[in-house]
């Protein structure tokens, strides 16, 4: 077992998982969507993609490109939220929450394409 | 290949800085989670708690060391000791990823990674033809400048750094790229556009003959169209780069010993070769004559062998001097000492000799036994060995009767290689002219010099290299060679050239005359004075300028013109 692939898993794993937490719930209600969760997302996508630096194969430059992608619509997220509840006078409203929950399902997508790539290179890995 | 090793800079950094990048992250993580749930104390006294957003802001500004305050409200006791740990372990993330960013940059092996990109996009970005030139020592240097004279590029590989950067101190006329690498690893020739189609060839000049060997297969694999020029110390060297279709294998020692033996024995020979082979422009050596008689030759290392073996041939008496006898293993008669004594030289009929060769492989010795030979038979024709290129000032000052430089005539020799392919065709066949052919074209030579070098280039009958000629050959018209020698300005004036040799197919004709008519495909190697190669190509690709030099008349050329005329 190695311990440095275990790591890099455990965050990508988690990276889709947190994801799917946040997109979990009725698209436009702010109360099936925790901020705490999105926050969480955002730092284990962030430290996925630190993590993918340096690969030099065809498989990780894919994985670190699905983990931009990941990072950019789930920063997009949040700004969106920043932006809703401190500069605008209508707050939270059910259209800009479903716009968030939206980008975060664009993070999802991106998140689990990682997830498959990561088993398609254990599967074609020889033993 | 090329991408990657431009590529590799960027990998690099990405991969040395993912440890310092999760350190930040952690650290930002950890501050703003902390600050969004550590309660806190607003204005009216009531317990609120920062969003995310402003605890970002907050964080953002405290770890950067910038420090606005405490933002919205005065912080809470709770929030004021969870900014203290913040701002230690921010700032020491910071300071540990700013220095893993400094560190990469002095780091060596990336310095070097990045002179090898800049190298290999300037080779890329070469827009004329190229030589790759491996081993910049005291030959290469040359070779490379006088290239750079002749207006030919050069790539430089040198596995010593000290040389790399005395190549960017050397005042050229136009950027030579340079890398320090070993030329024996295919990846170096590779990165010095071994594959590049503007790469002419490739020579290999280092002190190694492994070294030599590797790079000529290697550039004969990967690139067969290459002309490979290469150094061999050692005979079964030279047999064995010559095996694989090596283009030239030069043994220094035997070209070197080949010169000398001509310089005493066939001066006018000798004459021809240099004044052909030197740098264009400089003046030209004077003739002279090497008295016939007795020969003392100092030194019988690998060059002495060589010389004496030539010398030999062309039928001179030698008496050999030498300190090492028996390692040497020298002739009978031969001379036991150094020679840079009078009792030595004494011993070897100095009085009697008509010359003296010093050519051992130490200069200061060499010049020693000139001085000691020239005070005991002071009517002595003097050649020595020179060694080391930085001694040219004692030799000048020695006054000799003739210094052999090695680099200089390998050099040389090298650029015939390169610049007119035609040249070493041309020597290699005036060495099987008597002596009186010789001298008759070492004297119209001289006539035709004015004291300067003349300069020598190729006239291909090509489309692309004499469009008019080829036109009228295509045509069926008869082109003489007299024809383009005539001056097109006045084509009762004769330019200041002479044809050398013509090549046609696998015939090659020296002096070719006057009425000799020419056919398409013919090259002639022509040599003449400095810029009447730009006079002679006016007939070359102007119909018109042809058709005035043999016929004497000019005619309208263009429609405008032919029907002006024809009204």
């Amino acid at each position: 077992m190695n311990i440095e692939k275990v790591i890099f898993s455990f965050f990508i794993v988690l990276a889709l998982t947190l994801n799917f937490g946040f997109f979990l719930g009725d698209i436009d209600n702010p109360a099936h969507h925790n901020v705490y969760e999105l926050y969480a997302a955002i730092v284990v996508n962030l430290i996925a993609t630190v993590l993918k630096f340096g690969e030099r194969t065809q498989i990780g430059a894919v994985l670190l490109a699905t983990s931009l992608v990941a990072d950019l619509q789930l920063i997009a997220a949040a700004l969106l939220w920043t932006i809703a509840v401190h500069a605008t006078s209508d707050g939270l409203t059910p259209g800009t929450m479903a716009s968030i929950v939206a980008l975060s399902g664009g993070a999802l997508l991106a998140n689990i394409i990682s997830v498959v790539l990561l088993i398609v290179d254990i599967v074609t890995l020889r033993r | 290949m090329q991408a990657r090793m431009r590529n590799r800079a960027v990998f690099l950094i990405l991969r040395r800085m993912r440890l310092p990048l999760l350190v930040l992250i952690a650290v930002y993580a950890i501050s703003v989670l902390g600050l969004v749930l550590l309660p806190g104390i607003d204005a009216e006294g009531r317990p609120y708690s920062l969003d995310f957003f402003h605890a970002f802001y907050i964080v953002t500004y405290t770890i950067t060391t910038i420090g606005y305050g405490e933002l919205p409200y005065t912080f809470s006791v709770a929030q004021r000791l969870w900014m203290v740990l913040s701002i230690y372990l921010g700032v020491v993330g910071w300071v540990y990823a700013v220095g893993a960013l400094i560190a990469l940059f002095r780091d060596p092996a990336f310095r070097q990674v990045l002179v090898e990109g800049r190298f290999t996009a300037s080779v890329r970005r070469l827009s004329e033809p190229f030589y790759i030139v491996c081993g910049y020592g005291d030959t290469g240097s040359l070779v490379v400048h006088d290239m750079n004279e002749h207006g030919l590029q050069a790539v430089v590989v040198d596995i010593d750094p000290a040389r790399i950067s005395e190549l960017t101190l050397e005042d050229l006329n136009f950027y030579v790229p340079g890398l320090c690498a070993d030329a024996a690893q295919p990846d170096t020739l590779l990165a010095a556009g071994l594959k590049l189609p503007l790469c002419a060839g490739v020579v290999a000049l280092t002190s190694s003959d492994a070294a030599n060997l590797k790079v000529a297969i290697t550039a004969k694999l990967l690139n067969p169209a290459l002309r490979v020029i290469c150094r061999a110390d050692a005979r079964d060297t030279e047999a064995n780069m010559k095996s694989f279709g090596t283009d030239a294998a030069i043994n220094p020692f035997d070209a070197f010993a080949n010169r000398l033996a001509m310089a005493v024995h066939s001066p006018d020979l000798y004459l021809l070769y240099s004044w052909l082979t030197q740098t264009p422009g400089q003046p030209l050596p004077l003739r002279y004559q090497p008295p016939r008689g007795l020969w003392v030759l100092c030194g019988y290392g690998r060059f002495g062998k060589a010389v004496h073996r030539y010398l030999e041939f062309e039928g001179v008496e030698t008496v050999i001097i030498e300190k090492e006898l028996e390692m040497t293993r020298a002739p009978k008669g031969a001379i036991h000492g150094r020679g840079t004594e009078a009792v030595t030289l004494r011993e070897a009929h100095i009085e009697k000799a008509v010359g003296i060769v010093a050519g051992t492989d130490d200069d200061a010795n060499n010049l020693s036994i000139i001085v000691t030979a020239r005070s005991l038979n002071p009517n002595l024709f003097q050649v020595a060995r020179q060694n080391a290129r930085e001694n040219d000032a004692i030799f000048d000052a020695a006054r000799l009767d003739l210094v052999m430089q090695r680099s200089r005539i390998i050099s040389n020799r090298i650029l015939a290689l390169i610049s007119t392919p035609l040249l070493t065709e041309f020597l290699r066949a005036t060495r099987h002219q008597d002596n009186e052919w010789v001298s008759e074209l070492v004297d119209r030579l001289w006539r035709l010099a004015s004291n300067r070098t003349p300069d020598l280039w190729t006239v291909a009958l090509t489309p692309d290299g004499a469009p008019a000629v080829h036109a009228a050959l295509a045509d069926g018209r008869e082109v003489r060679l007299g024809s383009l020698q005539n001056d097109p300005r006045g084509r009762e004036q004769r330019l200041n050239c002479l044809a050398l040799l013509l090549q046609r197919g696998a015939e090659m004709q020296l002096l070719p005359g006057d009425d000799l008519a020419l056919a398409p495909g013919d090259r002639i190697l022509m040599c003449g004075r400095p810029g009447v190669v730009d006079r002679m190509q006016w007939a070359l690709v102007n119909a018109g300028a042809l058709r005035y030099l043999q016929t004497g008349e000019w005619r309208a050329e263009g429609t405008v013109w032919r029907w002006l005329v024809e009204r």
